[in-house]
């Protein structure tokens, strides 16, 4: 087990090696030059020339690129992520709090989407071909079928403006419930497909008939015998969903004005200012491996057959 | 129920000195299928005593699963149970409740199964897959249990049992994980095994070994076994009585010594004569029942055996293919199913 979760940390260092020279190389993809962009128009050339000499210099622009990367990466493992280039505040101070917000949405999603989507898909399985099952599937083919945003305005408009139980832009855990459940909702719907297909096949085996012989309750059947080994296919898609949830966090928060990162980086996109776009874009991959981190070692935690396998 | 069987005691042979645990009648269960209603397990009448070793012997599909299944209530859809009678103990199964059911399951009927590998649940721990049972069902604390568990698994010959109680089912031979069952099986000390194949997927030695322990298991607790096989040489080895099934029914019931001193039925003597007798130089070919097991549900009318029954080839008994013989006694403990030895006023 120690060997194993050793083994997915030193696969992990390239990755995120990988993500560093992404994110590094994003300002050169940046049609304008994030100093003119920003001095434009607001001080006469002379002045213009001899302040973006001098920002070039600050951020080692006048540098060889493999130079810059190797600051860059320093910087980073440092935990400096740099300057915003329009506040000249530290990135790390705006986008830690905003960081914290996204992990609550995000975290707060999951949590409904792995409750609902499992349950669900758990019942529909349980009660195949039942009203039951076709309500799920339904359900879960809307949730599939409906992209992030569009959700988040019905939402709005049926329970801020309509029946207006939640104001459209709360604060604290108010502000929480719509955007949560907006993504979490979307993230049930494959989570309920595939808990659904899992739990088919596992009902089949012969371990389940022979859970039934030991004169288990189907309650027990179902959710001790049955639903863990269904659970690994679950926990390989929630890895993946993810990436899709921290996706469709950036689109909900803009849409519910949730202080997040993916808000941050709407605002950095249109400001032009790279060092925050770069820094975002870090984390979220950053975020991304880990959690595919978690769920590998979850896999051997699920099942010990794993195990064996590195 | 088992007030009407009492026979007087002049009339009782060796074994209905004892009242039977498990009385089957007239069990009937069929399967749903694009073509219709099929029938797996057909007017079976079954009788079991405590302590004694019931062999349920036929070849690959006559229904002997279904039936093993059908006496735990646990067929799957498309099947179900019929009609008939299943008398536990002079209470009916097929009246219970649900929840009934189960609580006898495991507790009065336990069973064992053909595959021990997969009938093991693969993330969970050998022992706590034993312990459970006390635990769900006797309540008991999980330490405790545990140790009871590790104690069945001692008994069912794991060496080195308290660590092997952690371990998981890939990590057994399959002579373990059947030792396993068994003592899953044996746990809240039923009063009726039911195993199906359970030595089937084992290399003979460890078949012995198990077939042992559940045989020592009968005499000890005058527990009764249901052993499911179509391994005509396990049946001689461990069984007291022998009943043979083909094509959902029951053709030949009779005591071990007798079925093989003198078998009535000629689905029966076809299987008998099929044995290699380990003359492996001798030239002659290995004799076969000639045909294939019907199709059920396409000729519920007859004896199932008529088209390849060699009597009837003879051309013997035309009722053979449009009626279905009774069940006729032709010595004590000793019942066939077939129009050869069927006269008006037996039965």
């Amino acid at each position: 087990m120690v060997y194993y979760i050793i083994h997915r940390i030193l696969i992990a260092i390239p990755v995120i090696l990988g993500i560093l020279l992404l994110t590094f190389f994003i300002k050169a993809a940046i049609p304008t030059d994030a100093v003119t962009a920003l001095y434009e128009g607001q001080v006469t050339e002379g002045e213009a020339a001899e302040a973006i000499a001098n920002i070039r210099a600050k951020y080692h622009l006048d540098k060889p690129w493999y130079q810059q990367f190797v600051i860059y990466v320093s910087d980073v493992a440092r935990g400096d992520l740099g300057e915003s280039i329009r506040t000249r505040q530290p990135v790390m101070d705006e986008i830690g709090y905003r960081y914290v917000n996204t992990l609550l949405l995000t975290f707060s999603a999951l949590a409904i989407g792995v409750s609902v989507g499992v349950l669900s898909g758990v019942l529909a399985a349980y009660y195949k071909d039942t009203w039951i099952d076709v309500t799920a599937t339904t359900f879960s083919l809307f949730g599939i079928s409906i992209p992030a945003f569009f959700f988040g305005l019905v939402l709005i408009l049926v329970f801020s403006v309509w029946l207006r139980w939640i104001p459209v832009i709360g604060s604290g855990w108010q502000g929480l419930i719509l955007p949560a459940f907006c993504l979490g909702l979307i993230e049930a719907a494959p989570l309920s497909r595939i808990a659904r297909s899992a739990m088919l096949d596992v009902l089949g085996r012969d371990y389940i008939r022979a859970a039934r012989a030991k004169g288990m309750r189907e309650s027990t059947v179902l959710f001790r015998h049955a639903l863990p080994n269904a659970l690994l296919a679950v926990v390989t898609i929630i890895g993946l969903q993810v990436g899709n949830l921290l996706g469709g966090a950036f689109i909900i928060e803009v849409i519910f004005g949730w202080h997040g990162i993916g808000e941050l980086a709407v605002q950095a996109i249109q400001w032009r200012d790279f060092t925050i776009t770069q820094a975002v874009i870090l984390v979220g991959a950053g975020t991304y491996v880990l959690v595919n981190l978690i769920v590998d070692i979850l896999y051997a935690w699920i099942d010990p057959r794993i195990n064996l396998g590195t | 129920m088992t007030a009407l069987n009492r026979i007087p005691i002049a009339e009782r042979d060796v074994q209905e000195e004892k009242l039977p645990l498990l009385q089957v009648r007239g069990l009937r269960t069929c399967f749903e299928s694009h073509y219709g209603s099929v029938t797996a397990v057909n007017e079976l009448d079954l009788t079991v005593y405590p302590g004694e070793v019931l062999a349920l012997v036929g070849e690959s599909g006559c229904g002997k699963s279904v039936t093993a299944m059908s006496l735990m209530r646990l067929v799957e859809a498309p099947g179900r149970i019929e009609s008939g009678q299943i008398s536990f103990d002079g209470r009916d199964l097929l009246t219970l409740s649900t929840q009934e059911m189960t609580e006898l399951r495991g507790a009065e009927i336990a069973m064992i199964f053909q595959q021990p590998k997969g009938s093991l649940n693969p993330v969970k721990r050998i022992g706590s897959q034993i312990a459970e049972q006390f635990e769900r069902r006797r309540g008991m604390p999980h330490a405790k249990a545990w140790k009871l568990a590790v104690g069945l698994l001692e008994r069912v010959g794991i060496p080195g049992a308290a660590e092997k109680a952690k371990a998981y089912p890939h990590q057994l031979s399959g002579g373990q994980a059947q030792r396993v069952m068994t003592a899953i099986a044996l746990a809240l000390e039923p009063r009726l095994l039911i195993a199906d194949e359970p030595t089937t997927a084992l290399d003979v030695t460890v078949q012995a070994q198990i077939l042992r322990l559940l045989t020592e298991r009968c005499r000890s607790h005058q527990t009764a076994l249901i052993l499911v096989t179509h391994d005509l040489g396990v049946v001689a080895q461990v069984a007291d009585r022998v009943a043979v099934m083909y094509a959902g029914r029951i053709v030949e019931e009779a005591p071990v010594e007798t079925l093989f001193a003198n078998p009535s039925h000629p689905y029966t003597r076809g299987l008998l004569n099929a044995i290699p007798r380990g003359n492996h130089y001798s030239e002659s070919r290995l004799e076969e029942i000639p045909g294939t097991v019907p199709v059920l549900g396409r000729n519920p009318e007859g004896c199932g055996f008529a088209d390849r029954c060699q009597a009837s080839y003879a051309g013997r008994l035309n009722q053979c293919s449009t009626q279905t013989p009774p069940t006729t006694r032709i010595a004590q403990g000793h019942t066939t199913r077939c129009w050869i030895y069927h006269s008006g006023d037996a039965q």
